[in-house]
């Protein structure tokens, strides 16, 4: 955590600041969710509360905060109110990881008659070594809080839901883990930050400098296209929102929650998006850095300085990423849901073989370039 | 160890904000009085038939063997990806691919049996 008593404090604040960060984004997203796709079937969504709709998110948090409480008939009550505080922990955790800026470095200074520092303040939660599959580890917990928030709440239809939310769900961690090797194979490290360092600069092959940014996308183009469709298995939306499919099972897993319980879910899931998100953003879009032909991390730092810089990067990140939000939202209003034997033949039958060759073709190529 | 103290402490953060939000809103809003009914599990208005705990169909803990099988495969994968780079500048690229191809040879041939033996079949 740190050395003394400040460097402990500033990293314990970035943790809550990011933690916060990730469920203030919910309301947000929720906000862009119901007006996009107003736009998209061509009518107004909410507009009434507030300048363009935007205190509507407010008020229904009061009132998902004021909602009657009652105890339902339920004999297993732990595993009932324990399910949504579950479901925040996965997208938390693994957000925090994520590099979402260069480090900021603090010079030695004097404050209440002692020196302090020098410090470096790594952007993110906090480093591990294993970036890729600490995160992946953790954003597969989320398979619990649906599974026990069916288990928990004595209904079928929770129960249904929850069944067929984790048989997805560990469906396509299949495909989501096997389509990360290629991205292994050609960084060669588990760790974020030297992924996101060696997307800098310009693409150069066998010599030749090709005019595109040196992203992980243009070698790895078919790994890109079967991580998307994963994370959005993984995350419950649709097409693959089967967990929750209202005109078979109400509402899926939260089908007994309501008020603030449900929403918590909500959080899990936006919190899965956000991070889903992100690691599009590092592992194929180059991280928080610009294109070559715009200024670089260290012109940066020389011209505004290092806070500033920092601020300019996770600014270019928080755009990166929410593109990719959008594109969450743009295709659950524009594809409908598969049915689930569809579900299952697309997660084993196509997208498996695909990674795999994905996988040998990668190594082939890499071995035949490198030797 | 020292890398894993800031994720205990995330952990704890996140599952107190959980506890606070889950207790703190059920003592707010209104007490209105309690009835049999209330109490019910959902089933679109009418008695509760079957609360979810009685049948589950064996197809899903089938699934779930798979899964395990499949993904520790894969975690294989992922040391061996990392470090490939290290054994072409080692001189021993060509071993290391071809004992990668054999243990893929194998998964592709489990994944075939698996597809050939009707286990990913719903219906």
């Amino acid at each position: 955590m740190g050395a003394d008593l400040f460097e402990i404090g500033v990293n314990t604040a970035k943790l809550l600041v990011i933690f916060l960060m990730m469920v203030q984004i919910v309301p947000l997203l929720v906000w862009v969710e119901r007006r996009g796709s107003a736009y998209i079937q061509n009518r107004f969504g909410p507009n009434r509360v507030g300048p363009l709709g935007l205190t509507q998110l407010l008020a229904d948090a009061v009132k998902f905060i004021f909602k009657e409480e009652f105890i339902p008939d339920k004999n297993r009550r732990f595993i009932f109110y324990a399910a949504p505080v579950v479901a925040l922990i996965p997208g938390a955790l693994a957000f925090a990881a994520i590099p979402l800026s260069i480090p900021i470095s603090v010079e030695t200074f004097e404050l209440f008659g002692q020196s302090w520092g020098p410090y470096t303040f790594l952007f993110q939660g906090y480093e591990v070594g294993i970036g890729i599959v600490f995160v992946l580890g953790v954003s597969s917990l989320g398979a619990y809080a649906l599974l026990m928030a069916g288990y928990g709440s004595s209904n079928k239809y929770s129960m249904f839901g929850a069944l067929r939310a984790s048989a997805q769900m560990i469906s396509y961690e299949l495909a989501l883990g096997l389509s990360l090797v290629g991205i292994l194979l050609i960084f060669n490290t588990f760790d974020f930050q030297q992924i996101i360092d060696a997307q800098k600069g310009q693409m150069v092959i066998a010599g030749n400098a090709l005019p595109l940014p040196n992203w992980g996308i243009f070698y790895q183009p078919i790994g890109f296209i079967l991580f998307v469709i994963a994370v959005f298995a993984e995350t419950n939306r649709l097409p693959f929102d089967l967990p929750e499919a209202e005109s078979e099972l109400v509402a899926g897993y939260h089908t007994e929650y309501g008020g603030i319980k449900m929403n918590m879910f909500y959080i899990g899931e936006y919190g899965h998006m956000l991070v889903a998100s992100g690691l599009m953003v590092t592992f194929y879009f180059g991280g928080y850095n610009l294109p070559w032909f715009l200024p670089q991390a260290e012109e940066l730092i020389a011209s505004y300085g290092n806070v500033m810089a920092a601020v300019i990067l996770h600014l270019v990140f928080l755009a990166k990423v929410g593109l990719f939000l959008w594109i969450f939202v743009w295709v659950r209003w524009t594809i409908p849901r598969f049915r689930y034997d569809q579900l299952m033949d697309l997660g084993w039958k196509t997208m498996l073989p695909w990674a795999l060759a994905n996988t040998i073709i990668t190594a082939i190529v890499v071995f035949w370039m490198r030797s | 160890m020292a890398s894993i103290v800031p994720v205990l402490v995330l952990t704890a953060i996140v599952v107190g904000f959980g506890i606070f939000l889950v207790v703190v809103t059920g003592m707010l809003g209104p007490k209105l009085p309690q009835s049999e009914l209330k109490k019910k599990s959902y089933e679109c208005g009418i008695e509760v038939q079957e609360t979810g705990h009685s049948k589950i169909p064996i197809k899903f803990y089938l699934t779930a063997i798979l899964f395990i099988l499949f993904d520790i495969e894969i975690i294989f994968m992922y040391p061996w990806a990392v470090t490939f780079a290290d054994s072409i500048t080692g001189g021993y690229g060509l071993q290391v691919l071809l004992a990668m191809g054999v243990f893929l040879f194998v998964f592709i041939v489990g994944l075939f049996w698996e597809v050939k033996s009707k286990a990913l079949e719903w219906e």
